[in-house]
């Protein structure tokens, strides 16, 4: 537990300075010794390599998300400070906006992605999830990133929204730029963006109204611009948000599931037994692997945030895995247990921003898990798990398996 | 401090003992109850949280909000004139004695 003391000019002297770098490869491969280490430093830290607080502890972490008036999301949810650089792309609407802009926005996807909306859409969802069930039954062996957990949202997410066949090839590439993006300039995300033009054209492209099937999540937020709740100009930058935190993220909260249901065979065998569990299991899989690790925020003000004092425009990173795994707040945090109650973890979030689409996420992980758990008896990791690098994102690149039918 | 009466759908009643500053849904998952999910945390976007209030309680609960109520459109269980989301109600003194029903179902 070094804590080394740097100067107060590089930081207040009172926060404990740490050097580690949590956007680095060593990091990402096994994050959780300096989770541990970000947590037990203190409730607040200084990361000397970004110049940045952290917050890695539960109560912490939902006091920065829930007071959005001190902690900002306008000025960006990664590292760059929009007040001072150019974001790269036209920033979004609902993501790095602030009440009072944010609430009118924020009602819109709000009733595009309702319970209501929910239940029409279950039984399509759920007959998707028995189609790619029926052919990795065909296949015995696969690789449950590639053909699971991208496959399944790929084969749903995409038609939900109204979007045309062609093209579809850009979305997980455009998303893996989008939160690399928030990352600090390390190669990840200068190769990111260096790359994303054709990515960009062909989002900006389909978030047009022409390009927008009717009755789709597209178009619905489309027809809101009629009912005179967001401008014409809007709408296709809310799709674009759609199109941006839809797709990869359920891939990554997806292939936690089946990653952990691979690793920890007695909680499969529980999901077997009571399929019922099939939705507490993925959300307890959004807790463990925390698909989304971190976001940003921005002091509005000088503030104290629990002994601390931030100043003005400061960036303050929140460890959102960590926060999950905290035993302050979590009973045997490392252990995934599927029966656990999940409420309060903040895998997506906590407060005014948190995340719109969790009923879609809840929907695709809940009917995928059931169908999984109803048809398959084991699933048997047959390789070495690879992972996929992202200044945001946690998951895998492959995950070869093979299953035996129930 | 006020305490509250959840009724299960099978007629079952159980008795939880609140603390100051929380909502009815807070108190509920800290004790452990069955028939609460709160997937949402508590910010009024998931409508897993659902209760029946007691018809004699009804009228001294603070208004539905606009947001609660077009959650309360998408319960899984059926939306009666009585449904509030646990989430949204604070518990003040004047709540001691409150009688809840839990809805068959949350998703
Ligand atoms: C397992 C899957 C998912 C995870 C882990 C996840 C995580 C998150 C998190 C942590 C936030 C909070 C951002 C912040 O506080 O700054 C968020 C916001 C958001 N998410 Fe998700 N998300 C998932 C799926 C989805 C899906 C399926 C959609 C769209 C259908 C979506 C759309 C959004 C949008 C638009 C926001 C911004 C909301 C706002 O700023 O008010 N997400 N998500
Ligand atoms: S806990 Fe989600 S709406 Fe009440």
């Amino acid at each position: 537990m070094t804590a080394s003391g740097t100067p107060a000019s590089t930081g207040p002297a009172s926060v404990p300075h740490l050097d580690v770098d949590p956007f680095d490869m060593a990091f990402f491969a096994d994050p959780y010794p300096t989770h541990q280490r970000l947590r037990e430093a203190g409730p607040v830290v200084y990361l000397d390599r970004w110049n940045v607080y952290g917050v890695a502890r539960y109560a912490e972490v939902h006091a920065v998300l829930n007071d959005p008036a001190t902690f900002c999301s306008s000025r960006g949810v990664g590292l760059s400070d929009f007040k001072k650089e150019t974001p790269w792309r036209p920033p979004s609407l609902i993501l790095e906006a602030d009440p009072p802009a944010h609430t009118r926005t924020r009602a819109v996807l709000s009733k595009v992605l309702s319970p209501t909306v929910m239940k029409q859409v279950r039984d399509r969802f759920a007959a998707a999830a028995e189609e790619r069930v029926d052919a990795l039954l065909d296949q015995r062996s696969f690789d449950a990133i590639t053909d699971l957990a991208e496959a399944y949202p790929l084969s749903i997410f995409p038609d939900a929204l109204g979007l045309k066949p062609e093209g579809r090839e850009h979305l997980i590439p455009y998303a893996s730029v989008v939160f690399n993006a928030f990352g600090p300039p390390n190669e990840l995300r200068q190769q990111a963006i260096a790359r994303s033009s054709p990515h960009q054209a062909y989002v900006a492209e389909q978030c047009q109204r022409d390009n927008l099937a009717p009755g789709g999540f597209g178009a619905c937020i489309h027809a809101q611009a009629d009912a005179g709740a967001i401008t014409a100009t809007e709408a296709p930058l809310l799709v674009r948000s759609l199109l941006s935190a839809g797709l990869d993220t359920t891939v990554n909260g997806i292939g936690a599931a089946v990653y952990c249901l691979a690793r920890f065979p007695e909680q499969w065998q529980r999901l077997r037994d009571d399929l019922t569990l099939a939705r507490n299991a993925f959300e307890e899989a959004v807790r463990f692997e925390s698909p989304v690790q971190t976001f940003f925020r921005t002091t509005t003000r000088e503030v104290e945030l629990s002994g601390a004092t931030i100043g003005e425009g400061e960036k303050v990173l929140m460890f959102l895995a960590a926060a999950n795994r905290d035993p302050r707040r979590w009973d045997q945090p490392d252990s995934y247990d599927i029966t656990r109650r999940t409420s309060g973890h903040v895998g997506f979030g906590s407060g005014i921003h948190m995340c719109v689409g969790q009923l879609v996420a809840r929907l695709e992980g809940e009917v995928m898990l059931t169908a999984l758990a109803r048809r398959i008896a084991r699933i048997e990791i047959t390789g070495e798990p690879k992972r996929r690098f992202n200044n945001t994102l946690r998951g895998l690149d492959s995950l070869p398996v093979t299953i035996t039918p129930a | 401090m006020p305490a509250i009466t959840f009724i299960h759908p099978d007629g079952k009643s159980e008795h939880v003992e609140t603390s100051g500053g929380e909502s009815v849904m807070q108190a509920a998952t800290r004790h452990g109850l069955d028939g609460i999910l709160a997937e949402c945390g508590g910010n009024a976007m998931c409508a897993t949280c659902h209760v029946y209030v007691d018809e004699s309680w009804l009228a001294r609960l603070p208004a539905v909000a606009g947001d609660e109520d077009a959650l309360l459109d998408g319960t899984a269980a059926e939306r009666l004139p009585n449904s509030r989301l646990s989430c949204q109600i604070n518990i003040t003194p004047e709540l001691d004695g409150l009688v809840l029903k839990l809805p068959e179902r949350q998703v």
